[in-house]
């Protein structure tokens, strides 16, 4: 048992971190690290433009999504040695939020289902940075029930008409392509309906309003489709088999286990270790060390479950199911981590601003936790899957699978 | 990076599993659990032919010389069978302690012994309420002597070696607790078996009437050593516990799985598949802490210390978690002595006490942290 990299590890992580040393761009270090939770801002620089010359940058020299085979822009690489990059990449990684679902998500989707003239034309581009793409599945009336969604799509001809509404869209407000979801044949159950396309954004009849969250800032997106016509050259998959591919986009959601998952407790362990309390630091108070304690140990159980993913990695192992654990018990850490870190500041933990930025700091991981809990899968959802793919137990009794869709009940007391 | 154990240890370790389930099925804790017997002796007969007991131990002393690495994988088994034998007092505290401090002589005589199941050995720290600490102890040692009550001992009625915890001084510092050894066959210790919440463990009272003792590590070192032992025993146990929680929640999904409700398996009702989800998540967190432990413990790292505790805390939780949703996802069936549910559930809060309390543990981890942000 050990920490160590193999020879070839070490090789390439040095490779890695020299070049990184070379080229990132340092002048936004400080502020990327500070920026751990919540949301990542640069306060003298556009993100949107600092992320995609850093993308451009790695593309250039092979190292934008190394697992991607060399012809698509990628380098081929191992998994392990894609967490290695992740490792030593570090703050800068934050960066590639902007690309995080085109990249996880679209880019293997139109690899395992797009022509390989398209695959030449549009994964090279979306590799490194210059053209970003969304992904368009959930809808008003699909969140955790993706296969529920209503949008149509019609054949005319060589054609298809898009009709219909998305919501929950990340980044659909700078994308240049989509990846979406649709309903061709309303008239048999839910999954066996459904169609993929993926088209361009700025087609007429696509219009983007974002939604403005909980947080009061705006990420994610409704998108509204009018008579949008899509060749049907790009339809991914073949008609009416789109829950498949929908099924390999969603198995390819990123592995984040080389970068871990945020708690928010080397924030509240700081913040303890400074707050005066009855006239001592308030880390030699019982009840909060009681609290620390337990985050902590939260913390570096996420932290080693992922190093025991890695070195599956390492070995050239799949991972085991232990992974996916983090969201979920990430999720809500930060949420309690954040209101217990205003709770100590007592009434004054209500302040935010330039004279509180203590408080703000929390109040922002506060209010961004929700819908950490939420998206990409909500808690319960994560727990249906643990306990299903995990440990086998029997998935839910579904009274709509067999129903064909336009029977399905779509509303309740109402 | 290879966080993970080696295949041979994996193999070891699928080799005590195999071995328990043959020898330790549930019933043969039953004999133990029921009073029929203080411990199981073919098993302890069994652990030392398998070498299980001087796993760790180095081949100079009668021992395997295999490693941590290795008892922490026989633990875990230990623990998911809750196997009815004095191993984590024999080799958890006492062998860990004489090989931390013991005089070539003191491991020439002992370690063999208990490698070969000849000798079982316990850890005298307590005396009554409280937690670990030298201000708690007050049994005293002069003249070669030792004098006063030590209580609860795990397997200290069935023990023939004790290490002792005493006082030699009262300047109010660490410095006044030394360690001493002690033949129990020699005289001068009485036993009193207790009961207590797990009757597959054996607790006792030690009174020490003038008892012979030869004094193991410098003299005042006590203390320092004391803390040692916990922080490899915590990690130890945390294996065990892990091995318990793993169990506690195969039995809750097993039973989940056959139970039919409401014309449909209960493991089917979101209620009971996220409780069971919950139960995976701790178990696992507890196993990552614990395989960090394992290192540290395993390679002696300055970071022992820290991991120690976060190993502790986090397989106490794991344990008493998945031991009481257990019973939950049982019902009332759960709730019977005939189920074996309630033997998870006593050996998860049985284990969450023995070596101090969650929070003594919590406070630990704290004071450990600052010390290395401190440095």
């Amino acid at each position: 048992m050990n920490f160590d990299d193999t020879p070839q590890e070490a090789a390439f992580r040095a490779e890695a971190r020299a070049w990184i040393a070379a080229n990132a761009p340092k002048q936004y270090e400080d502020e990327l690290r500070a920026s751990s939770l919540g949301r990542t801002a640069l306060k003298n620089a556009n993100i949107l433009e600092v992320a995609k010359a850093w993308q451009k940058k790695k593309a250039d020299a092979g190292w934008a999504c190394l697992h991607w085979p060399k012809e698509y822009g990628g380098r081929g690489a191992s998994p392990i040695e894609r967490v290695i990059w992740q490792q030593e990449e570090g703050p800068f990684g934050k960066l590639s939020a902007m690309f995080i679902i085109g990249h996880g998500m679209c880019g293997p989707t139109v690899m395992a289902y797009a022509s390989e003239e398209h695959k030449r034309q549009y994964l090279p581009p979306l590799a490194s940075g210059e053209k970003v793409w969304c992904q368009l599945f959930s809808e008003p009336a699909g969140g955790s029930d993706v296969a529920g969604l209503r949008t149509r799509a019609e054949k005319r001809g060589d054609e298809w008409v898009i009709n219909g509404q998305k919501i929950w869209t990340s980044g659909a407000h700078y994308s240049d392509y989509g990846i979406l979801l649709t309903r061709t044949d309303p008239t048999v159950p839910k999954h066996k309906g459904l169609t993929m396309f993926f088209l361009d954004m700025k087609s007429p009849g696509v219009e983007v309003r974002p939604i403005k969250q909980a947080s009061g800032h705006s990420d994610f997106n409704e998108v509204y489709f009018t008579d949008v016509v899509i060749p049907d050259s790009q339809r991914l998959g073949a008609v009416n088999d789109g829950w498949n591919v929908a099924l390999t986009t969603l198995m390819n959601e990123r592995m984040s286990i080389g970068a871990g998952v945020a708690t928010g407790f080397p924030e509240l362990f700081d913040f303890c270790s400074n707050l005066v309390l009855d006239d001592r630091p308030a880390i030699e108070d019982r009840n909060v060390r009681s609290k620390l304690a337990n985050w902590a140990v939260k913390a570096s159980g996420l932290k080693y479950t992922s190093m025991r993913a890695i070195s599956a990695l390492s070995k050239g192992e799949r991972p085991g199911p232990e992974n996916s654990i983090g969201k979920l018990v990430a999720g809500s850490m930060v949420q309690d981590v954040a209101s217990y870190a205003l709770d100590l500041q007592g009434a004054a933990g209500v302040l935010s601003g330039p004279e509180a930025d203590v408080a703000g700091k929390f109040q922002a991981m506060l209010l961004r936790a929700p819908g950490t809990r939420v998206e990409g899968g909500t808690d319960e959802i994560m727990r249906n899957i643990i306990a299903e793919r995990v440990l086998g137990l029997p998935g839910d009794i579904r009274v709509d699978k067999d129903l064909p869709f336009n029977q399905v009940p779509t509303k309740g007391r109402a | 990076m290879n966080f993970d154990f080696s295949d041979d240890q994996k193999q070891l370790r699928d080799q005590a599993r195999k071995f328990l389930a043959e020898k330790c099925p549930p019933k043969a804790v039953r004999v133990v659990l029921d009073g029929k017997e203080t411990y199981d002796r073919a098993l302890w007969k069994g652990f030392a032919e398998m070498g299980f007991l001087g796993v760790a131990i180095p081949e100079e002393y009668g021992g395997a010389g295999a490693g941590h690495l290795e008892l922490c994988v026989i633990a875990e088994e230990v623990g998911r069978a809750l196997a009815p034998v004095p191993f984590s007092s024999t080799v958890y505290l006492a062998a860990e302690a004489l090989m931390l401090a013991g005089s070539d002589a003191q491991k020439q005589t002992w370690l063999p012994k208990i490698a070969s199941g000849e000798t079982i050995g316990t850890l005298a720290l307590f005396e009554g309420t409280g937690n670990p600490s030298p201000k708690a102890i007050k049994l005293a040692a002069a003249n070669g002597v030792l004098n006063g009550t030590k209580k609860p001992v795990a397997d200290g009625a069935i023990a023939d070696l004790i290490i002792v915890a005493a006082r030699t001084a009262s300047t109010g510092r660490d410095s006044d607790i030394s360690l001493f050894l002690v033949d129990a066959k020699a005289g001068g210790v009485e036993a009193k078996a207790l009961t207590n919440l797990d009757p597959t463990r054996g607790q006792a009272e030690l009174t020490f009437t003038n008892c012979k003792a030869e004094p193991l590590g410098t003299a005042g070192e006590g203390w320092s050593i004391i803390s040692q032992v916990l922080d490899r025993a915590a990690v130890l146990t945390a294996f065990e516990q892990v091995g318990g929680s793993d169990r506690a929640l195969e039995m809750g999904r097993d039973y989940a799985l056959d139970r039919i409700a409401f014309g449909r398996p209960i493991g089917s009702f979101q209620a009971v598949k996220h409780m069971l989800a919950d139960m995976y998540v701790s178990a696992t967190l507890a196993r990552s802490n614990a395989y960090y432990g394992a290192w540290a413990l395993s390679t002696n790292a300055p970071e022992l210390p820290e991991a120690a505790a976060s190993a502790r805390i986090s397989a106490t939780q794991a344990y008493q978690h998945c031991g009481k949703n257990n019973i939950q996802v049982h019902g009332g069936m759960g709730f019977t002595w005939e189920f074996d549910c309630h033997m998870y559930y006593r050996r998860a809060n049985a284990l969450a006490l023995g070596l101090g309390s969650l929070s003594y543990w919590e406070d630990q981890l704290i004071d450990r942290m600052r010390k290395r942000n401190a440095a």
